[in-house]
């Protein structure tokens, strides 16, 4: 699902406010960048804008976000919805005591960590990230928040590139995007 | 100016749900904790130097040098600490020895977990930057980035993120800085800010300075005014406050 095949008037100026850079991080690929969306106010609270119209009211008590740019989101849509806001992080950066969920990346693994008791079992949880790929990040995030007991109702990114099928990775899990880039 | 900010109009979602609907008393601003504002009436600094800061930092609404002995008394008096502080101080959570034996770090992720105080949190930091002309919130990987956001939402500021090194795919402007052993680095990238721009440099925390010291100078090598550095949490002890030189120092909880 998602806002651009909606065709919410809001998105056309979202989509032009991203930057491609080609070649990041290595030669080949088209680094989607949301910093440009980021310098525009209007446009970065048309973002926010969206997905809390898509969530507010919808007894959505987490909201998790994905270092780092999950963190730039994902805080704003917790605000406005009225939802806790649980980082996800890299090994080694929350200091609490966490639980990790490795996943595989094109070389090698990384690993996601979340705070233990940042979310109970039965809470209904969104997942946000800036830009969903092949879904591997967000798969491992999803499966955090479901070893705690935890709903997750639906993943939310700014972003998708489909042709990484990123989609299906995610176990019938909905996904909502603003804009997607071939 | 007319600020672009006239898109937050009161029928703004996000500032109606930020803010409070009683307008704040003028001293609001100055929570109790926040004891850099405060110190204007300590031995320790000179009155004259913080409000000339302070001056300087802020358009002539809230402080100004002229007046300056009866705004020192004002906060002096002003014990009315913000009722909305000691919820947001008691949500964070201290976690001993981490990163290393001996560190009592400051975990505001728990302050996250609790809506009230962290909608309080930035409406703290909103009730005080809103209307001040305020076009750019920098926000300092990774934490700065959870807090940032929201505040330039509010105000209508731009959101810049200040990142590690390799992170921002176009193209950067770096600065070095300082750590306990080695150098660190910080990027910006080219273009997001112009000359004249007014900032704010958002973090969690402020411990020796030398984090946000790098982001002021990197914003000031483009020309950018720094107005403040604002943080949830100050630890007083290590002396970041003044690793700032001239820049202000807002923070809303002070950790000893």
């Amino acid at each position: 699902m998602s806002a651009y095949r909606d065709k919410d008037p809001r998105i056309h100026g979202i989509q032009s406010k991203i930057r491609v850079v080609p070649d990041f991080p290595k030669p080949g690929i088209m680094f989607q960048d949301i910093t440009t969306l980021l310098l525009d106010p209007k446009a970065f609270k048309d973002t926010v804008d969206l997905f809390v119209e898509r969530y507010k009211g919808k007894n959505i008590s987490v909201v998790a976000g994905i270092e780092a740019r999950g963190f730039i989101f994902g805080p704003p849509i917790a605000l406005e919805i009225g939802a806790k806001f649980v980082p996800l992080r890299k090994p080694k950066k929350l200091p609490g005591k966490v639980i990790s969920e490795e996943y595989v990346l094109e070389y090698g693994r990384d690993c996601l960590e979340m705070h233990v008791g940042a979310v109970e079992p039965g809470e209904r949880a969104l997942v946000v990230d800036d830009l969903i790929a092949t879904g591997g990040t967000l798969c491992a995030a999803m499966n955090l928040l479901e070893r705690v007991g935890a709903e997750v109702v639906e993943c939310a990114c700014v972003i998708e590139l489909p042709d990484l099928k990123g989609r299906e990775r995610l176990n019938g899990k909905p996904l909502y995007v603003l804009v997607e880039s071939h | 100016m007319m600020q672009k900010a006239f898109v937050f109009s009161s029928s703004n979602p996000i500032s109606l749900q930020l803010s409070t609907p009683v307008t704040p008393p003028v001293n609001a601003v100055f929570p109790e904790l926040s004891r850099g504002w405060i110190a204007s009436s300590s031995p320790l600094q000179p009155p004259v130097l913080r409000l000339r800061n302070h001056q300087r930092a802020l358009p002539p609404l809230l402080c100004s040098a002229s007046d300056s002995a009866t705004n020192q008394q004002r906060m002096a008096s002003q014990d009315g600490k913000d009722p909305r502080i000691s919820k947001i101080s008691s949500a964070i959570r201290v976690i001993p020895d981490f990163p290393k034996p001996g560190i009592l770090f400051q975990d505001i992720t728990t302050l996250l977990l609790d809506v009230e105080a962290f909608r309080d949190t930035i409406d703290l930091f909103v009730e005080r930057y809103r209307g001040k002309d305020i076009s750019v919130v920098a926000g300092i990987e990774a934490r700065g980035f959870i807090f940032g956001p929201p505040i330039a939402l509010a105000i209508g500021a731009k959101f810049v993120p200040m990142r590690k090194p390799n992170k921002l795919p176009g193209e950067v402007i770096s600065e070095e800085y300082s750590l306990e052993y080695g150098t660190d680095k910080m990027e910006m990238h080219v273009g997001a800010v112009q000359a004249g721009d007014r900032a704010l440099i958002i973090d969690d925390l402020v411990a020796t300075g030398g984090t946000l010291s790098a982001a002021i100078r990197l914003l000031e090598r483009v020309g950018v005014h720094v107005v403040e550095c604002a943080c949830v949490i100050e630890l007083p002890e290590l002396k970041g406050r003044e690793r700032l030189g001239d820049t202000p120092l807002f923070v809303l909880v002070s950790s000893a």
